[in-house]
């Protein structure tokens, strides 16, 4: 079987050879079948990839320990769901679902374009090609996911520990997913500047891959949030990690892109800026993927692997260069068809929309490279903390709150200031009346958050008079209920009405995170039974504690040998509020050194953390066991002393001897105790964003053009062709 | 393997086997062009409209816009008209 994945690699790499050499000849001497012949070899990829990805998915069930990543990231104990995840858990099975996606998506992107945009696809298709030659050449040269060892080991290491948690199952398809879109509207612009043809055919062709690509972005980076506020103990959703931020990127980009793709439709301006967007975007999608998989960066998502430093560095070298090259050869083509009308204007806000991003991005990008840049010129290792990035970001964000609330509601190409009063004048209202209850409540403190509260009721306020005087138009003009009205709004503007409802879920997002960042209360006391500690308002009572020994009680299915816990009674004023039990697993670390016992709880410790959530608030918990203490560490020494190696089951009943001594004498506990005001209206918020992108990205009810006869006269013929618009 | 290679085979040489391959129409490309910008400012006059009828724009302002708009569209349907007549003009020939 592990031949049969090493032949399809092979077979890959030399199917993107052939389509690279077919789609360049094809569209050099302007022969369809070729140019054809190079798209059908993406199809072609994809099955074989496919292929390949079911060989090491059917090695990582059938539990076949002769293949190394199955050895390395598996286990018999494994549950089944975590099993089929663990693939992508490897450097080299995460290189395999980068190329199968890229091969898939390819796929799709050249399959809608048939028959359009014939030299620009074909160009394209040799650039997606490209990249998944890449990806394969990493796999066959340097990271082979089908390597084996014989005779096979008896056993696998297991999943890492960190990656036993539902959300690991989605996260990476979505995030890699994100990555690779973002070469679709790259491979297309850089074939639209290699054909000289950047036109309304590629903006069309191109904007729907960016806005997907944008999607599956954005599902991914807020899955990897909620992953981690709701399984690591650390009590954040965001730590400015490289990785998180390496996602961030390259989505920041493309939400400029999608902006200003718009100015380039209506105006036939920003045509250098969009190039330019487009070409950053994909490389930036690269260059997450190179922070991800080269290990180049301390996160806990870099873990452990060879560095594939090297390749990926040309790759992106070569991808910065082509960039710079295209644009600066074709400028000619890229010149502006109009200029500005007016400063105020839809125009103007979107190029603002579009530096505050991009110079978040920058910031983002000089944050996260910085401590690489430092150590190759002073030899030290530097870091950017949270508090850098905040400083930066914050105000960045605030204006492009504004500027979301501002946009709906002025006009492309000039707006009047009289009727800009007229239109911002119940948003105004809005974010003063959210002012005014903020102040009633006492919320004095913490002016950014204010500004932002304030920012975002300001941006309620707009997409609500959007829609209401919108639907009062519409259901004047076809005689319909208000809502009836407003529901055939968005269905026939999804783009617009679409766009409209990401700036909501974009607004309670950040409420969401002003109020958890800047309002939260936060206790890390070390507990024994039955004291208590206030936080907030809350207060948090050490019941009593727990344990549990798997197989047993693994109910989460984690495969942690021993989990220690604490169950917590949470109060307010007086009152019952919520029962919390968080818990610690400790993992067999593998190791034969640290004794027949000391091993099976020897590994990494994971936190699962417990918490209580509602619209206004979470309480939120993780617990630290000391597993260290000297009642504990007695019974592993002795088990250690006395029992074999050879005699697992025995190993385990020391380990039920020592929960049973910890629930009767449980040593003092480290306890992380947070209360996170509104930080359920960043989940919430994150929703609504998605939902208004599957909206905008809904293919439109296709507009019928009737086709006139000669005998009307131009000007009659002309108007029949806009009076179906 | 055997069969994955045969299927990448059929897959990549069917467009080089194909017996006759269909003709595209003389300016087919300049035309799809056209017609994507055609659409495109379709929606352009549809936002437009839709702006004024919620008062983004004065009645001034709009007329101007408008205008400017719908002669961009009479142009773009004129000039696809134009090359419709030039390919039929040359699958006549």
């Amino acid at each position: 079987m592990a031949g049969l994945g090493r032949v399809a690699l092979i077979l890959a790499l030399l199917v993107c050879a052939y389509g690279i050499g077919a789609s360049i000849y094809g569209v050099r001497s302007d022969q369809d079948r070729w140019i054809d012949s190079g798209r059908r070899a993406v199809y072609a990829l994809a099955v074989v990839l496919v292929s390949a990805f079911i060989v090491l998915e059917v090695a990582f069930l059938s539990n076949d320990y002769a293949f190394n990543t199955v050895a390395d990231s598996s286990s018999a104990t494994t549950p089944l769901f975590y099993k089929a995840a663990a693939v992508w858990a490897s450097q080299e099975g995460s290189l395999l679902l980068w190329a199968m996606l890229s091969s898939l998506w390819s796929s799709l992107a050249l399959f809608l374009v048939k028959g359009r945009l014939r030299e620009v696809a074909a160009y394209a298709t040799a650039i997606l090609l490209g990249f998944a030659g890449f990806f394969v050449s990493l796999m066959v040269f340097y990271a082979n996911p089908f390597l084996t060892t014989h005779p096979a080991p008896v056993e696998g290491a297991g999943l890492d520990p960190l990656l036993r948690f539902s959300t690991m199952l989605i996260h990476p398809p979505l995030v890699y997913s994100g990555y690779t879109l973002c070469t679709i509207p790259l491979a297309f612009g850089m074939g639209a500047l290699i054909a000289r043809k950047v036109d309304a055919e590629w903006i069309k062709a191109t904007r729907r891959f960016a806005l997907a690509a944008w999607l599956f972005l954005g599902i991914g980076i807020v899955l990897g949030a909620r992953w981690s506020y709701a399984e690591l103990g650390w009590g954040g959703y965001w730590g400015w990690d490289p990785v998180e931020n390496a996602a961030l990127m390259p989505w920041l980009v493309a939400t400029a892109f999608i902006h200003s793709l718009m100015i380039q439709e209506k105006r036939g301006m920003l045509k250098v800026w969009n190039a330019s967007l487009v070409c950053a975007m994909g490389t930036l999608a690269i260059m997450g993927t190179f922070l991800v998989r080269s290990g180049i960066l301390n996160s806990i998502h870099a873990f452990g692997g060879a560095t594939l430093g090297v390749p990926f560095v040309t790759l992106i070298g070569v991808l910065i260069a082509a960039s710079i090259y295209l644009v600066v050869s074709r400028r000619d083509i890229l010149k502006s068809e109009h200029r500005l009308d007016s400063l105020i204007s839809r125009e103007s806000v979107f190029l603002l929309n579009n530096l505050m991003l991009v110079g978040l991005c920058f910031v983002v990008f000089w944050g996260t490279y910085f401590p690489l840049i430092s150590e190759a010129v002073t030899g030290q290792q530097a870091s950017v903390g949270a508090p850098w990035f905040d400083r930066y970001t914050v105000p960045l964000a605030l204006i492009l709150v504004l500027l979301s609330g501002i946009g709906p509601v002025i006009a492309w190409r000039r707006a009047s200031f009289a009727n800009l009063r007229r239109n911002l004048l119940m948003p105004a209202v809005s974010a003063l009346v959210a002012l005014g209850a903020l102040l009633g409540a006492g919320v004095m403190s913490k002016p950014l958050a204010i500004v932002m509260f304030c920012l975002a009721a300001f941006v309620v306020g707009t997409v609500a008079q959007e829609l209401w005087r919108g639907g009062w138009v519409r259901s004047r003009a076809a005689s319909q209920m208000l809502p009836v009205a407003i529901a055939g709004l968005i269905k026939r503007n999804r783009r617009r009405y679409g766009g409209y409802i990401v700036h909501v879920g974009i607004a309670l997002l950040f409420v969401g995170v002003a109020a958890s960042s800047s309002f939260e209360h936060l206790s890390e006391p070390t507990l024994t039974v039955g004291k208590s500690v206030k936080v907030g308002s809350y207060t948090v009572r050490y019941v009593k504690p727990t344990a549990s020994v798997t197989p047993q009680s693994d109910s989460a299915h984690t495969g942690s040998t021993l989990n220690l816990g604490a169950v917590l009674r949470v109060s307010k004023e007086g009152h019952y509020v919520t029962t919390l039990r968080p818990t610690e697993g400790f993992y067999d670390s593998g190791e034969p050194s640290e004794g027949s016992v000391g091993h099976l709880i020897g590994g990494q410790a994971v936190s699962h953390v417990s918490m209580s959530s509602t619209i206004s608030r979470d309480v939120w918990s993780a617990v630290e066991p000391d597993i260290s203490a000297p009642s504990l560490q007695r019974i592993v020494e002795a088990g250690n002393k006395t029992i074999s190696m050879m005699r697992p089951e025995e190993g385990m009943i020391a380990i039920a001897v020592l929960a049973r001594e910890y629930l009767k004498s449980p040593p003092p506990a480290k306890f992380n105790l947070r209360v996170f005001p509104f930080v359920m209206w960043i989940w919430i918020g994150a929703m609504i964003v998605f939902g208004g992108g599957l909206i905008a990205m809904w293919p439109a009810p296709s507009t019928v053009v009737r086709r006139v006869s000669v005998r009307v006269g131009r000007r009659r013929r002309a108007s029949h062709g806009l009076a179906r618009a | 393997m055997v069969v994955l290679f045969g299927v990448v085979l059929a897959i990549v040489t069917q467009p080089l086997n194909a017996i006759a391959t269909k003709r595209r129409g003389a300016h087919a490309a300049e035309i799809a062009e056209l017609e994507a910008e055609r659409d495109l400012k379709y929606q352009e006059i549809r936002d437009a409209e839709l702006d004024h009828e919620m008062g983004k724009h004065s009645d001034e302002d709009f007329a101007a816009v408008d205008g400017g708009l719908r002669a961009e569209a009479l142009e773009i349907l004129n000039r696809i008209e134009a090359l419709q007549g030039a390919s039929d003009d040359v699958e006549r020939d």
